[in-house]
């Protein structure tokens, strides 16, 4: 790593002064920054690290639905939101490993973007809304395209509210190797309707699933699935897996999400 | 047997308090006074030729204390290689120099090109950030049958081509061979790919030099299977420093499975920095280092063909295998795709004819060396999956092909040089139909396919020839070292023994064993007895630990040392007790004289061999030290039968191992727990080979399986508990201690077992145009194959 | 360089760190603590695995500045207060749970915070728990059997041909 200067604020005012530096960077919990600074393919300045904010921390039900302060761990929205949402608290249970999970923050991994995260699909799948230290932007206008978010030079992320689904579920199909979703589908059932959101399959990143989404509005069942087809075109081919081969992961694991819905 | 654990007992090991407690000292643990730090600058590129290294503005960089290439390597010699293959033609091999640091080319991703020395690790890597190196990128050669191809650019231009050697072996059999199978009744034929691995001990590479101007010695401390082999290589063929004054030393080290016997140039770069420096210099890889850097393993490209006639008895086998051997030959790559290949392809069966050709070939990748199994894996893979195919196509049932195939008499003298001295393959086989329950296999696919899931069950047997090596046998066929063992007993002056052996331990748990095998003969418990290995400085020449050898090998040269202070305690006890000689006997720690009530316990034997006042003198030297070395006369010869059963499921194609069962013959067993946990780990890595494990470059010679994020590890949840026996016992019929070797057998015999099993699921459930799948078998390529994608 | 101070294995430390200087860092070469060891670079193989405020983390993953003032346990920390092995780490040894022991820090730490999370865990449950803790020596089967045994139960079935 290349050497910075380390600075740990207690509030967001503070934490949005010190990333107002040249070269300032936000770190909450570091799961994925910290191995790409050990590659040397980021190297910032000064580093403000984003966990010693007592007011971006917690889970707690609010006005629409779940509040997650962004600072909150992995490990605490499995346990704090299993009460309200239990398909969000399985997601954030499933990431990476107890390890990571005592780490890695919500708010870390949705400014991160990475294309093969869970988060974004629950955040996408819920029609949640971001809340950063300026303003609050919904789910769809968040997510631009792999590792590229809305959000501007120096805002932060400072909560997330999630609106709860009469049901939902999300279904991963691991990568073998970095067990990130080799396709992720997070399905969510809302008396306005079905909302299907679909990781780690495509070069653009998380995205909706509209075909399936109407289908599943008007007959929430696996079956309703059955007959659609998903395009390879424009899904991510490396080594673990085809394009045509994630298309079908898109619809398998729709259905599984589907069944599995809570 | 000595209450604290002798032959046979399943003694826990000595060696897990320090592991548990955070007290292992493994080589990154060292830090020397006044240490300084090594980082490398590697290529980025597979193939370039290197016009100029401007290192000046790296060198006024803070810390830093001297920067190397290759022209500071011009006095030292290349990396040797430990092994020539000659081929087909009576032609020996085409070996290219392998610089210590890159000379005028880089080969692969990941060559040295300069090394940094500074005050800290961190100086060394901004400095080699500063390092100016201009590069003229070359066209790779990633693929071996392109790299053959006319015209394909060259990876080392002073040679004829990119072809190491053509081997064919028995090439006096090729045309007895093709008459056979111009008359056979069935042939059945198939290509496959044993995939290439990258062996992934938990601790990476680590050497730490260091030079005392005293005594003009230098030391290296160094994560290495075989200490003694790298002081012999190091010393002699690269930097010219003679054994007297130079110090090996492998201490706790995190495991090998083959990718740490091999000298590398690190080690040789840090002991020579540090003698230029006077300074201690330690180098410390990164995971990803280590991909690009430590050997690989497997990388072979095979069409096998196998002749039967029509009761499905082999008549003739006939292979074609393209061997990768990377960009430079590693210390011992060229004998594992010929004599730790071919010499097995013979399997557990008596095939009359059989003719290997392989043609190793030069790429720019790392260097493929011998991983876990070492050549007999592949060999075992091509034969029981082409076993299964024909059985399918005969209608033969499997196992019965098997059977009908199996050798039952013994010594067999196979067609491929080698002798099997004992074995019991119906045995094995019989003990495994025991563990696997068959008759409830119907049931319990019915049950998997209510859930829709395809369940099938695969088999495989295996043979290995390990207890490596007899040393004139490996001579003739190129080895340019001896594969002996060593031990030198010590017995201390109240009774107390330490061991100096030449092999050494890193996970096998010698420390437990060999002390198990000196208290059995002397009757004295194990915890009276040290085990020091991994010191040049303080155990015989030995050649180390790998090809499951230790105990074979290492364990008979302890045994013949121990007999000899045996021999020479009985003299002096029958002095002591005025007896004769031939009338002493030893039992539990004590001399007596047969037949009588007289005797003397150990402990007053060896204070009197170092306190001679009682002592026969003017027969007998004092003290009471031995050492021996030992050379097996031949091969041991495990064999095992490995049965698994999978669940596919077809939406997704994932595999999930639901049991795995292994019933080998490693002959006598000194300590069953650690055989068991050997057996386990070699089915881990077997199992991940089959399902998880590839190292995959892309056409331009740029590694895709750089980190864990890509390379696909066995983890605990995709593993099941194995059911693992080794009741059945055919020992050795020429080693004292009558042990075959169980480090290998796990990784040798379950690839095919796996594949086999997941065939058997497709076609059972109709998907009967699937013959076979590459391994690794992700869910992505199994999906493939059920969907015709 | 920074002045850190935090808990660990109950005694305060202190010391000078760079911004940079990971925790694995300091507790190795700061603290001349070599038990927790680096497997990797990427926070996959959890050899480095450490209590941080009784959390399982990944100590190579994990900045030492951004954990001053915390509690921090290692596996030097772990044996009972004589000095003996802890049930677990003793469970490690009855089972034959370790081989090489690089990876064998980082899985006993892995292994304290399941079973003080959930005392009695299914094979699956262990299985799942330690999916971020590499081992190329064991495959796991007695890695997966001592854990079960330090939480009570019987593995005195485990692995026997007749199951």
């Amino acid at each position: 790593m290349h050497n910075f200067d380390f600075v740990k604020p207690s509030t967001i005012a503070d934490a949005v002064a010190a990333l107002a530096h040249e070269g300032a960077q936000a770190l909450s919990g570091g799961q994925t920054l910290i191995p790409t600074m050990k590659q040397r393919l980021a190297a910032p300045a000064v580093l403000v690290s984003l966990t010693g904010i007592g007011e971006m921390q917690g889970v707690c039900r609010g006005e629409g639905g779940l509040h997650i302060g962004a600072a909150t761990t992995h490990a605490r929205v499995a346990r704090e939101a299993a009460a309200h949402y239990p398909a969000l608290a399985a997601l954030a249970g499933g990431i990476g490993d107890p390890a990571v999970r005592n780490r890695g923050t919500i708010g870390g991994s949705l400014a991160n973007n990475d294309p093969s995260a869970c988060y974004p699909a629950a955040v996408l799948g819920s029609g949640a809304t971001i809340v950063t230290n300026t303003r609050t932007i919904p789910a769809d206008d968040f997510f631009r395209g792999m590792f590229t978010t809305a959000l501007m030079d120096g805002e932060i992320i400072t909560e997330v509210r999630f609106p709860i689904p009469e049901r939902a579920a999300y279904a991963k199909f691991v990568q073998p190797a970095s067990r990130f979703a080799l396709t992720g589908v997070f399905v969510a059932k809302f008396p306005s309707g079905v909302r299907v959101a679909v990781t780690g399959a495509s070069e653009g990143g998380v995205f909706r699933w509209n075909e399936a989404e109407a289908a599943l509005t008007a007959n929430f069942s696996a079956a309703s699935v059955e007959g659609l087809t998903v395009s390879p075109e424009g899904m991510i081919r490396d080594l673990h897996g085809t394009p045509e081969y994630r298309a079908n992961l898109v619809k398998v694991m729709t259905k599984r999400a589907v069944t599995s819905a809570k | 047997m000595p209450k604290d654990g002798g032959i046979g007992a399943s003694t826990k090991r000595r060696e897990d308090v320090r592991f548990l407690t955070g007290s292992g000292r493994y080589t990154d643990d060292i830090n020397l006074r006044g240490q300084a730090y090594a980082h490398f600058l590697r290529s980025q590129v597979a193939h370039g030729r290197i016009n100029r290294i401007d290192t000046a503005a790296a060198a006024a960089m803070p810390g830093v204390l001297r920067i190397f290439t290759a022209a500071d390597f011009a006095g030292v010699g290349g990396l040797p290689c430990g092994w020539q293959v000659t081929d087909r033609h009576g032609k020996p091999m085409q070996e290219p120099k392998h610089p210590v640091l890159a000379e005028g080319k880089v080969r692969h991703v990941g060559d040295p090109i300069a090394m940094i020395v500074a005050e800290t690790p961190e100086q060394a890597r901004d400095a080699a950030e500063a390092i100016v190196v201009d590069i003229d990128e070359l066209p790779a050669v990633v693929d071996m049958k392109a790299a053959l191809a006319e015209g394909a650019p060259k990876v080392h231009d002073e040679l004829a081509s990119n072809l190491c050697y053509d081997w064919g072996f028995v090439e006096d059999n090729r045309e007895a061979v093709n008459a056979a199978f111009a008359g056979a009744h069935h042939v059945t034929t198939l290509e496959l790919v044993n995939n290439r691995l990258v062996a992934n001990a938990m601790e990476p590479r680590v050497a730490v030099g260091d030079y005392d101007f005293a005594t003009d010695t230098s030391t290296l401390y160094t994560t290495s299977q075989n200490p003694h082999v790298i002081r012999l290589l190091m010393g002699a063929f690269v930097l010219g420093i003679p054994e007297h004054k130079l110090r090996v030393v492998a201490p706790d080290v995190g495991g090998g499975f083959g990718s740490k016997i091999f000298h590398y140039a690190e080690e040789a770069a840090c002991t020579f920095a540090a003698r230029q420096l006077r300074r201690p210099v330690k180098w410390t890889a990164a995971r990803s280092e280590s991909f690009m850097t430590d050997a690989h393993g497997r990388d072979h490209v095979t069409k096998i063909e196998l002749a039967l006639d029509k009761d499905g008895h082999f008549l003739a086998i006939r292979t074609e295998t393209y061997a990768n051997m990377g960009a430079y030959l590693s210390t011992f790559a060229p004998s594992v795709p010929t004599w730790l290949h071919g010499t097995l392809m013979a399997g557990n069966y008596k095939t009359p004819l059989i003719y290997v050709n392989v043609k190793a070939v030069f790429t720019n990748t790392v260097p493929v060396d011998a991983y876990r199994g070492a050549g007999r894996p592949e060999a075992t893979f091509q034969l029981e999956r082409i076993i299964d195919k024909a059985a399918r196509e005969m209608g033969i049932d499997p196992i019965e092909i098997r059977r009908r195939n199996f050798v039952t008499e013994f010594p067999y003298q196979t067609p491929v040089a080698v002798v099997y001295d004992t074995g019991n393959y119906h045995a094995t086989m019989d003990k495994l139909l025991e563990m696997v329950d068959l008759a409830g296999f119907e049931a319990r696919r019915a049950e998997s396919a209510a859930r829709g899931k395809l369940r099938g069950f695969g088999i495989a047997h295996y043979i290995e020839a390990c207890g490596i090596a007899p040393s004139n046998l490996v001579g003739q066929l190129g080895a340019r070292a001896g594969l002996y063992e060593s031990a030198t007993v010590r017995v201390n002056a109240t009774g107390s023994i330490t061991v100096m052996t030449g092999s050494h331990s890193h996970g096998q748990g010698h420390e437990t064993t060999f002390a198990q095998v000196v208290a059995e003969m002397i009757g004295i418990d194990a915890k009276n007895v040290e085990i020091v290995h991994g010191d040049t400085a303080n155990t015989p020449m030995g050649m180390g630990t790998y090809g499951s050898r230790s105990l074979a090998v290492g364990g008979s040269a302890l045994v013949r040392a121990t007999n000899k202070i045996v021999n020479k305690a009985k003299k002096i006890a029958a002095h002591l007790l005025e007896a004769a000689e031939g009338d002493i006997e030893l039992k539990d720690g004590r001399f007596t004289v047969a037949g009588t009530d007289k005797g003397v316990d150990w402990g007053s034997v060896c204070l009197a061999a170092y306190v001679p006042h009682n002592y026969p003198l003017e027969n007998l030297e004092p003290g009471l030290e031995e050492t021996a070395f030992y050379d097996p006369s031949n091969f041991t010869y495990p064999a095992g039968a490995y049965g698994c059963e999978v669940e596919v499921d077809p939406e997704t194609g994932k595999v999930e191992i639901v049991a795995f069962a292994a019933a080998d013959d490693f002959g006598n067993v000194v300590n069953p727990m650690i055989v068991e946990g050997q057996v386990h780990g070699g089915l881990a890595q077997g199992i991940g080979q089959a399902l998880l494990e590839t190292c995959a470059y892309d056409e331009n010679g740029q590694l895709l399986t750089g980190s864990y994020m890509d390379y696909a590890m066995p983890r605990a949840d995709d593993l099941p508990f194995y059911r693992v026996d080794h009741s059945c016992i055919t020992p050795c019929t020429h080693n004292p201690l009558g042990v075959k070797g169980c480090g290998e057998a796990g990784a040798i015999g379950s690839p095919p077992a796996v594949v086999n099993a997941v065939i058997d699921a497709l076609h059972r459930a109709g998907h009967t145009h699937v013959t076979h799948i590459d391994m690794p078998l992700t869910p992505a390529r199994v999906w493939a194959a059920i969907h015709r994608h | 360089m920074t002045k850190v101070t935090m808990t660990v294995n109950g005694r305060p430390v202190s010391g000078e760190v760079e911004g940079r200087t990971l925790l694995v860092q300091f507790l190795r070469e700061g603290l001349g603590l070599t038990g927790t060891h680096v497997g990797c670079d990427t926070a996959q193989c959890g050899a480095c695995v450490v209590h941080v405020n009784g959390a399982a983390m990944k100590s190579c993953n994990v900045l030492a500045l951004d954990v001053a003032g915390a509690e921090v346990r290692t596996i030097e920390g772990m044996a009972n207060p004589d000095g003996s092995l802890s049930g677990l780490q003793q469970a490690f040894q009855d089972h034959h749970g370790l081989q090489c022991g690089f990876c064998t820090p980082g899985m006993v730490m892995s292994a304290a915070a399941l079973l003080a999370e959930n005392p009695r865990p299914t094979e699956a449950e262990v299985r799942h728990y330690l999916e971020g803790n590499l081992c190329r020596c064991t495959g796991y089967h007695n890695i997966v059997k001592a854990v079960l045994a330090a939480s009570g139960q019987d593995v005195s079935g485990v692995g026997i041909a007749a199951e």
